[in-house]
């Protein structure tokens, strides 16, 4: 809690009540400080933040193309560069839609180049904003508007994207994920990627109590049981070397943590078996190729 | 320094700002009326550990003579603080 501004840069917005993509978004803030300029593209947190004349953010902000939040971060590292303003944070707050859909061409390109920014993707696992549509980032078996559950389709039928493997992939510097519900481990990601030159890439996990169907007083357990169980890993990913922070001593009851969610209801004892299986299967990559 | 309430809202077109870019933190209305059920801090169980404000999606808690205290004006009720607080100095009151 020490590393956090005694400030506020993230204020009077309008997410729902409980939204975890906010807790990530005022708390990266917290940690960057006021000399950071935050890009948002079309997605909750600029849905909520700028609401004409409301603007709740305390420091630079701006809303960028849906598919350009990596190339405006460039932009912005460049161009304050050649007006020799260099000590600052460029940081990108996009969805899970947004980068891994929508931007992640954008995104690559600025790996590529390696320009010294962060990029933080608060994954709610699908696109919230319009009215909880798939992403690539929605898990299987969850059910949104555009993936029903009916008698023989239960919900999305596709895994969940690896963004935090393929940015890895590029050799990126710093990677990381993380979960809301884990605060400490984000706020000390955030931290350590503000001091690493280079592109850097936090994916964080933060529940959305409207989309996931769950009450908007457990978007922080909700978060803190998706690594529990498994479902989801705090990992870092730094010279070339992926490293798990923690493993749970045991795994929860996955069934448990579906069954809270509305977006899981419909979901039949094969489902959850398959779900399991798959958690299996990653936890034993995980423990092959990820050192401790 | 954070984003406060502004006294006056712009009404009309000469007050808004003529370009898109203006004041940073400019807020000119409260989230007060969303909330169903108010966080009340019990003051005598509260010992100033400020979980609540680290885990408060919208930042309205802090820190005042030890204890916590929540900005009404911006709070939605979600509940978070309640279930973090490990004291159980937290309660949810029905708003009337």
């Amino acid at each position: 809690m020490s590393v956090l501004s005694k400030d506020e840069f993230f204020y009077g917005h309008k997410a729902c009540a409980g939204c975890g993509g906010s807790l990530a978004v005022r708390i990266a803030l917290k940690v960057l400080g006021e000399r950071s300029i935050a890009v948002l593209p079309a997605g909750c947190m600029s849905a909520v933040g700028f609401n004409f004349p409301q603007l709740c953010f305390g420091n630079n902000a701006i809303i960028s193309t849906f598919a350009g939040t990596a190339s405006m971060l460039t932009g912005i590292r460049a161009g304050l560069k050649a007006k020799g303003i260099e000590d600052f944070h460029a940081v990108g707050f996009a969805g899970d839609g947004g980068t891994a859909d929508i931007g992640l061409q954008a995104l690559s390109g600025a790996i590529d180049r390696n320009d010294d920014i962060l990029y933080i993707c608060y994954d709610n696992e699908a696109y919230m904003n319009t009215g909880i549509q798939k992403s690539s980032l929605t898990p299987f078996g969850a059910k949104t508007t555009t993936t029903p559950a009916g008698k023989n389709i239960h919900g999305n039928m596709r895994p969940k994207k690896n963004m935090f493997e393929i940015a890895a992939a590029h050799g990126i510097p710093y990677a990381a994920t993380a979960s809301v519900g884990y605060i400490n481990d984000f706020i000390s990601k955030v931290k350590k990627a503000s001091g690493i030159k280079g592109t850097k890439y936090i994916h964080v996990i933060a529940p959305c109590p409207t989309g996931w169907g769950i009450s908007t007083d457990e978007t922080v357990e909700i978060a803190k049981e998706a690594v529990d169980c498994g479902t989801w890993y705090l990992a870092e990913f730094e010279n070339g070397e992926f490293r798990l922070n923690f493993r749970p001593k045991e795994f929860s009851d996955i069934g448990e943590y579906l069954k809270k969610q509305s977006r899981f209801r419909h979901l039949t004892d094969e489902d959850i078996k398959i779900i399991e299986n798959s958690r299996n299967a990653k936890w034993e990559f995980i423990d092959n190729n990820f050192r401790k | 320094m954070k984003p406060y309430l502004r006294e006056k809202a712009p009404a009309a077109f000469d007050e808004i700002p003529e370009f898109p870019s203006y004041e940073a933190g400019f807020l000119t209305t409260k989230n007060a009326g969303w909330r169903n059920f108010r966080p009340v801090i019990d003051t005598k169980k509260c010992n100033g550990c400020m979980q609540c404000y680290l885990y408060c999606p919208d930042g309205v808690i802090s820190e005042k003579d030890g204890k916590a205290v929540i900005d009404y004006d911006f709070c939605k009720g979600c509940g978070i603080c309640r279930k973090i607080c490990k004291f159980n100095a937290i309660e949810m009151e029905a708003e009337i």
